[in-house]
């Protein structure tokens, strides 16, 4: 079933591109106030060197909707010699509730690592005071899991295109799930700093750190598996949106 | 003026080579005579074509599309009988005009004829007047024209008036003009982007800062620290930082997407304006950007203001003006040596500016001068008045999301932040109470009303409530309050404006209207009291009624509002001369007070005049 939906997912998401590339925002913001908007923003896409075969890494989302309410899409995921590792989409109704938070609700499906999960997804985004972008969510999936997710960026502008852009994504689950490799309590911490130039406001190379490390039984898991628990790793990417 | 700043020389060199001029003069280089070279002084000529001029009463106007190139791109634009800006239009006032405007757009098209006063039908707003003119059909409009002065007509459909529709008109009295001059010129200002406007548009909703490129840096931050040590730099920024807005943010759509133009012809290029020595040279200022208010100076020549928005005034004399969009401003100008002169229009954020050359010989170029230096927002910008930095430390900080202090006198309005849309019913009978629940102050004088803040105000789609607004009459506005002080420059406010003529309606206000310019700026959303357009009941006045509308500013932008069909009389403080107004600019946290005369029956326009805020920071004003 995974692969089935994973390719329906895909299908989804390559129709979302679709209809951003067809230039749906010129046809829409036609004097109307709140004109339906579509945009697609690549957040992260970048090679890590991994010592050995670098690991292919995206982080993106974005957005079909109106000033206060939109249609929310999140992706991110990494492969490494040809295997998707990890591989996460999510699809959310978001509603403005604050001058700068939206409340998100909605489903999240992890394609990888095997077996795949679901989960219902609820959670907030927005903008807290000294411009930290925040984006923090629950979980809660089949069999009693439950998971909390709390992510934040900030932007230190060197110049008015060189960008330094600390973030910090922390994992929790409650409880252990060894078929994935996932244990309860704090699972992973991952940072990174991100120096990006950006050339034109919508496109953006930058090179960067990225630190992982996985905690509790996540680490002995990973342990048992012969895997790393914790890495630092060189990165270079693009950050782009429409 | 001394005569090391005004450099001369012969006007020759084609655009690229021009644009290297220009940037060199504004760095201050010093620039010697060249040779003239007679083909390339007709390629420099041609770029500077002067916009035809349409007199008579019966005119016919064409839209259509064209091709043109004001950034060495080829770009589409909107035009009026092939032409960007259209055509000057020149009327004499008592005639009946009669225009045939034919639409060969793809879509539908309208022209709106700014602050001429007219029938609701004729006045050109699609929805409103009229249902707006069909691809291919002509409406015809014809009214009576019971003015003088300069004016100026633009498209109400959709984008067009960014991408080019808009135009003069100058209108002849009908009995001796109190203004005496030997000649006049239009300068029209203008923004062009080579971008679609709705592409514009979008990008503003993505990122709301997608044209700032004067973001504070780690080095601004470290430059604050060292000369103001790090605790009263952390608390300058706090407020900021709380907010989460820029004091950076001046203009949503900046020179990094706009050409700026006067007259229809780029900086690099430079309208041309002749004049012989000795002459009085009337100037009909107009800005008919899309989103650019402009600053607007003559280095060298002092303007002597003779009227605002096509009425005449109380002559008073200048160094240096803000136009907002829609505005119009004639100055007269007397040249007196024998010498060309910049007619400098920098917009409000300093990110580009447009010019102009005054000269009594066509080959002749003066110095053009640097921007001044962009402004930063503060206090005032917020709302809060003149407050004093040094008192604020972060424990007021914590409710700055609000910024309402407890002055509403509604007792239910007290707990309002978490409210919920269901609501918005109350609020429009609050709007409505707001209105007239106490005798107004005599006329000319403004309100001194306690400033409320209705529910309607309160939610995720307004991000900013003034708390103390200041009046905005005599404040020259942001970024223009230290060039009296920094380069003796004598700059225009409201206060200076005296109607020539007396009062003609000189009741007292019967109500008072109190609204509120609201917005979300990271949303990039705009309305007024918090309600936008397509959720407003219209704004209800009574036939023959004189009132007053105070107009308070609840967010850090400076907008340009308009009202059709009636005048906007600026409570200046003289009740027996006040000035009339079709656009009068609102500063930033800041309220104004005008009076009304409800003289025209029907439906008319309301609203701001920055074109991407015009959606939603729109009402419709019903006369009944």
């Amino acid at each position: 079933m995974g692969r089935r939906l994973a390719r329906k997912f895909a299908f989804v998401a390559i129709l979302v591109a679709a209809i951003c590339l067809s230039g749906l925002d010129d046809a829409r913001a036609d004097m109307e106030d709140d004109p339906l908007l579509l945009t697609v923003i690549l957040d992260q896409i970048e090679t890590r060197d991994a010592g050995g075969d670098n690991t292919l890494s995206w982080d993106g989302q974005g957005w079909l909707g109106k000033d206060l309410r939109k249609i929310w899409f999140k992706a991110d995921g990494e492969r490494t010699a040809g295997n998707t590792d990890e591989a996460e989409l999510q699809f959310l109704y978001g509603k403005a509730i604050a001058r700068y938070w939206d409340f998100q609700l909605g489903v999240r499906h992890d394609f990888q690592p095997s077996p795949n999960r679901s989960w219902a997804a609820v959670g907030f985004k927005g903008l807290a005071p000294y411009f930290f972008d925040i984006d923090a969510a629950a979980f809660i999936g089949e069999s009693g899991r439950t998971a909390l997710r709390f992510e934040a960026e900030y932007e230190l502008f060197f110049t008015q295109r060189l960008i330094l852009s600390p973030d910090i994504e922390i994992n929790f689950y409650g409880q252990n799930d060894p078929d994935t490799g996932i244990g309860s309590g704090l699972s992973d911490i991952e940072a990174g700093l991100r120096l990006r130039y950006e050339i034109r406001r919508q496109f953006a190379p930058y090179i960067g750190v990225n630190w992982s490390r996985l905690f509790g039984n996540t680490a002995d898991f990973a342990n048992i598996a012969g895997e790393k628990s914790s890495e630092t790793q060189l990165v270079i990417g693009i950050r782009a949106w429409y | 003026m001394n005569d090391e700043k005004r450099i001369l020389l012969p006007a020759i060199t084609p655009p690229m080579s021009r644009r290297r001029f220009v940037t060199g003069a504004a760095a201050g280089g010093a620039l010697l005579g060249l040779g003239l070279s007679t083909n390339l002084s007709i390629a420099a000529t041609s770029t500077r074509q002067p916009i035809a001029t349409l007199r008579g009463s019966t005119l016919n106007l064409d839209i259509g599309y064209k091709t043109v190139n004001f950034t060495g791109k080829e770009r589409a634009a909107t035009a009026i009988n092939g032409s960007v800006p259209g055509p000057i239009l020149r009327w004499r006032e008592g005639d009946r005009v009669t225009l045939h405007v034919t639409n060969h757009l793809a879509h539908d098209s309208s022209i709106h004829w700014h602050g001429i006063i007219l029938p609701t039908d004729m006045d050109g707003v699609p929805g409103i007047s009229f249902d707006g003119i069909r691809p291919g059909e002509t409406f015809t409009y014809q009214f009576n024209v019971r003015q003088n002065g300069t004016f100026w007509y633009h498209s109400h459909s959709r984008f067009q008036e960014q991408t080019g529709m808009y135009g003069a008109i100058v209108i002849e009295p009908q009995h001796a003009d109190p203004v005496g001059y030997d000649r006049d010129y239009v300068v029209l200002l203008s923004d062009w982007s080579d971008e679609k406007p709705e592409r514009i548009y979008a990008k503003l909703k993505k990122q709301s800062d997608y044209y700032n490129f004067r973001e504070r840096t780690a080095g601004d931050l470290w430059r604050d620290i060292s000369e103001k040590g790090l605790s009263q730099t952390r608390k300058d920024r706090a407020m900021w930082q709380q907010m989460r807005m820029s004091d950076r943010d001046l203009s949503d759509v900046t020179g990094y997407t706009y050409t700026y133009l006067m007259n229809g012809i780029t900086p690099d290029d430079g309208w041309l304006g002749l004049f012989q020595r000795g002459e009085k040279v009337r100037l009909r200022f107009i800005n008919s950007a899309a989103m650019t208010i402009f600053d607007v100076r003559i280095p060298g020549l002092e303007m002597t203001v003779v009227a605002a928005d096509g009425q005449n005034i109380e002559p008073v004399t200048v160094d240096e003006f803000r136009i907002g969009v829609a505005e119009t401003y004639d100055v007269i100008v007397e040249p007196n040596a024998d010498s060309a002169y910049t007619i400098f229009a920098q917009s409000i954020d300093r990110t580009g500016y447009t010019r102009g050359t005054l000269s009594p010989n066509a080959e002749w170029v003066a110095e053009v001068p640097q921007m001044d230096p962009p402004a930063l927002l503060g206090h005032r910008e917020m709302g809060m008045g003149g407050m004093d930095h040094s008192q604020h430390d972060m424990s007021d900080m914590s409710g700055m999301g609000s910024m309402d202090q407890g002055r509403h006198d509604m007792s239910q309005m007290s707990d309002m932040s978490g409210m919920d849309h269901s609501q918005h019913g109350m609020s429009g009978m609050q709007e409505v109470a707001r209105q007239g629940d106490q005798v107004p102050e005599p006329a000319g004088y403004g309100s001194s009303r306690t400033i409320t803040h209705i529910a309607s105000e309160f939610g995720p789609h307004v991000d900013m409530r003034a708390s103390s607004p200041q009046d905005g009459l005599s404040d020259p506005g942001i970024g223009l309050r230290d060039h009296q002080r920094l380069y003796g420059r004598r700059v225009l406010t409201y206060a200076n404006i005296r109607n020539i003529e007396p009062t003609a309606d000189s009741r007292d206000p019967g109500r008072e209207i109190e609204l509120h310019l609201t917005g979300n700026m990271d949303r990039y959303m705009w309305s007024i009291n918090g309600i936008k357009f397509a959720d407003a009941e219209p704004l209800r006045l009574t036939y023959g009624e004189r009132v007053r509308i105070t107009l308070v500013n609840d967010t850090m932008m400076t907008h340009p509002i308009h009202l059709h069909g009636m005048w906007s009389e600026l409570e200046t403080g003289e009740p027996d001369h006040i000035p009339r107004k079709h656009t009068v600019i609102v500063q930033p946290g800041a309220k104004i007070s005008y009076l009304v005369t409800a003289d025209a029956m029907g439906g008319w326009a309301y609203h701001c005049h920055l074109l991407y805020h015009m959606p939603g920071m729109f009402r419709e004003v019903q006369v009944s």
